[in-house]
């Protein structure tokens, strides 16, 4: 198991690398600098700021001490945040997303595996065709108009919860963006959950467990739920960035000051730097955290680990 | 073709025709405004029909506008994946091998990144224009497609009349042109249908930051976003673009799902 986790770890080095260079090299390609719309500044003024950045370097180079500084931690200073630094901007703004993606991914999880197993033990009844086709309509409508209609219904007109991030406290504030992040992702597991739990259902452990007596409740919470969950363990990589991919759009709406605020702000303000330092704090966490889903799949089924 | 098919594609149907055809009988165009009816409520007084904006536009011809260009860029857009992921798929599953998995260890790696933050970067970086938007929705939706085309073609390359093509001394180019690519046309068709709704997923999420098309054009997701700052005074600036957002991928994606049902052409995953 070690050996397979280290060899996974290393698997990981070679794709952050990537995303490191692509990044890095995107913002290099752009056209124009980072001080061109301000107004025009004497060559003096504008050869001490280059150098201040270290502009004024050749690209290898540049692209050298930003990755010896990466690996420190530091990701230089913010273009448009002029006195804080892209890491801390990150570490002041992650937390909040943090908070809010995993409470996502909770509801998610739980609702939808919840409902999926419902799916598939009352199949082809009414309840089975309510539960899809609310998941193919999960899965069709964008969180971006999800979470505004949510607010114009939930908020603006019923006024049964806070529209907003600032001005209200407690956990009220976080139901609506949560729900409007989790909603795709609990259709899309329900749909998984109902594929796989048919499956497994249908297989012969389970005919032999029915045959021993064994009760649907029993059948399913100690024979059924942990082999029809691999799918759903498999899905956890793509369900990751879907939430962070969420959490940009739920946190303009909400004015919630996390990272994925920063991160649409830093884009329309061109603040390569704080964006560059974004993409790649996201890349790596979705990197990582895929490389959690891999290890948690060599541990709930041992067959992965011999290959 | 069953009956989810049916209907959903005649929704999509319809609903392109009229965003094609019904702004030609309205009075008002895209650009025009009118200070004396901001905000107006949709009614049939001097054919607002969808009402209009904190501009004075008509908000039925913006709209239908929305769905020409959402449309346009999915098509396009879908095309572009298409493009490179059939010929990466075919070439890599063509040549098999050594060179084969180099390929698809490359496609894994790039799985693994959060695409939609590099076209963000693509969009800050650059200026930002129609052409960029295609290319770079293009650019993340292929790997699927190459990674379907591939399988297809693992065992397409097999048989009889690739053999003999190559043993009568057809170059390689050649035959992935001319003997692979028109028998992956029926699991590609079916495939893109399914990268459609994605593409536009895509575009409308850009447009809605604010990242992708740009004013005074528009598209669903740039006539979503400026619902949402309308909202508390004018509902339906929010809610008709949302809705025919949420009709066109809800359509799209049932008439995926019915044809790949249909035709049962499932990757082999």
């Amino acid at each position: 198991m070690l050996r397979y986790a280290l060899k996974r770890l290393l698997g990981a080095i070679p794709t952050l690398l990537l995303v490191i260079v692509l990044a890095f090299l995107m913002v290099h390609a752009a056209p124009g600098g980072p001080f061109d719309d301000a107004r025009v500044l004497p060559p003096e003024t504008r050869a001490a700021l280059e150098a201040a950045y270290n502009l004024d370097a050749p690209v290898y180079r540049q692209f050298l001490d930003y990755l010896s500084n990466l690996a420190r931690g530091d990701m230089g200073p913010s273009y448009r945040y002029r006195d804080h630094t892209v890491s801390e901007l990150i570490g002041n703004a992650f937390p909040v997303s943090l908070k809010l993606g995993a409470m996502a991914m909770l509801l998610a999880v739980g609702v939808g595996v919840a409902a999926g197993t419902v799916a598939a033990l009352r199949r082809n009844t009414m309840l089975d065709r309510i539960v899809m086709t609310f998941a193919m309509t999960g899965i069709s409508i964008p969180v971006f108009v999800i979470a505004p209609v949510l607010v114009l219904f939930l908020a603006v007109k019923l006024q049964w919860l806070p529209a907003g991030w600032s001005g209200n406290e407690g956990m009220a504030r976080f139901v609506l963006p949560v729900i409007a992040l989790a909603l795709p992702q609990v259709a899309y597991i329900a749909r998984l959950t109902r594929a796989s739990m048919i499956d497994v259902l249908a297989s012969d452990f389970i005919r032999t467990a029915r045959a021993q007596g064994l009760g649907t409740v029993a059948i399913v919470r100690y024979h059924a739920l942990k082999p029809a969950m691999l799918p759903v363990l498999s899905y956890m990589g793509p369900a990751i960035a879907a939430i962070l991919t969420g959490s940009v759009v739920v946190e303009e709406i909400f004015g919630i000051p996390g990272l994925g605020q920063f991160f649409v702000r830093g884009a329309l303000n061109r603040d390569y730097t704080l964006v560059l330092g974004i993409v790649i704090f996201y890349a790596t966490l979705v990197v990582l955290l895929n490389l959690v889903v891999d290890l948690m799949y060599g541990v709930i089924d041992p067959r992965i680990r011999r290959r | 073709m069953n009956r989810g098919m049916k209907v959903s594609g005649g929704i999509l149907l319809g609903i392109i025709a009229v965003a094609f055809i019904g702004p030609l009988f309205s009075p008002h165009d895209y650009l025009q405004t009118d200070f004396d009816a901001l905000l107006q409520s949709p009614s049939s007084s001097d054919f607002h029909i969808f009402g209009t904006d904190d501009l004075g536009r008509d908000l039925f011809v913006r709209s239908m506008l929305g769905v020409q260009v959402t449309i346009l860029v999915a098509i396009v857009a879908s095309a572009v994946s298409l493009l490179i992921g059939v010929a990466y798929g075919a070439t890599a599953g063509y040549l098999g091998g050594r060179i084969d998995a180099v390929m698809m260890r490359f496609v894994d790696t790039l799985y693994a990144l959060p695409f939609i933050f590099f076209v963000i970067l693509l969009m800050v970086a650059f200026e930002r224009n129609f052409l960029l938007i295609f290319v770079a929705i293009g650019a993340i939706n292929w790997l699927d497609m190459a990674r379907i085309v591939r399988g297809q073609t693992l065992s397409l390359r097999e048989r009889e009349f690739v053999e003999a093509a190559r043993l009568t001394g057809v170059s390689t180019a050649r035959i992935v042109l001319r003997h692979i690519a028109p028998n992956l046309f029926g699991v590609v068709i079916v495939y893109v249908t399914l990268t459609i709704p994605q593409a536009i997923l895509v575009e409308s999420f850009l447009s809605f930051l604010g990242l992708g098309i740009q004013e005074p054009q528009t598209s669903l997701g740039a006539l979503v976003d400026a619902g949402v700052n309308q909202m508390e005074g004018a509902s339906w600036m929010l809610l008709i673009p949302a809705a025919l957002l949420a009709v066109i991928l809800l359509c799209f994606n049932f008439f995926g799902d019915a044809m790949r049902d249909a035709f049962d052409a499932r990757d082999e995953k």
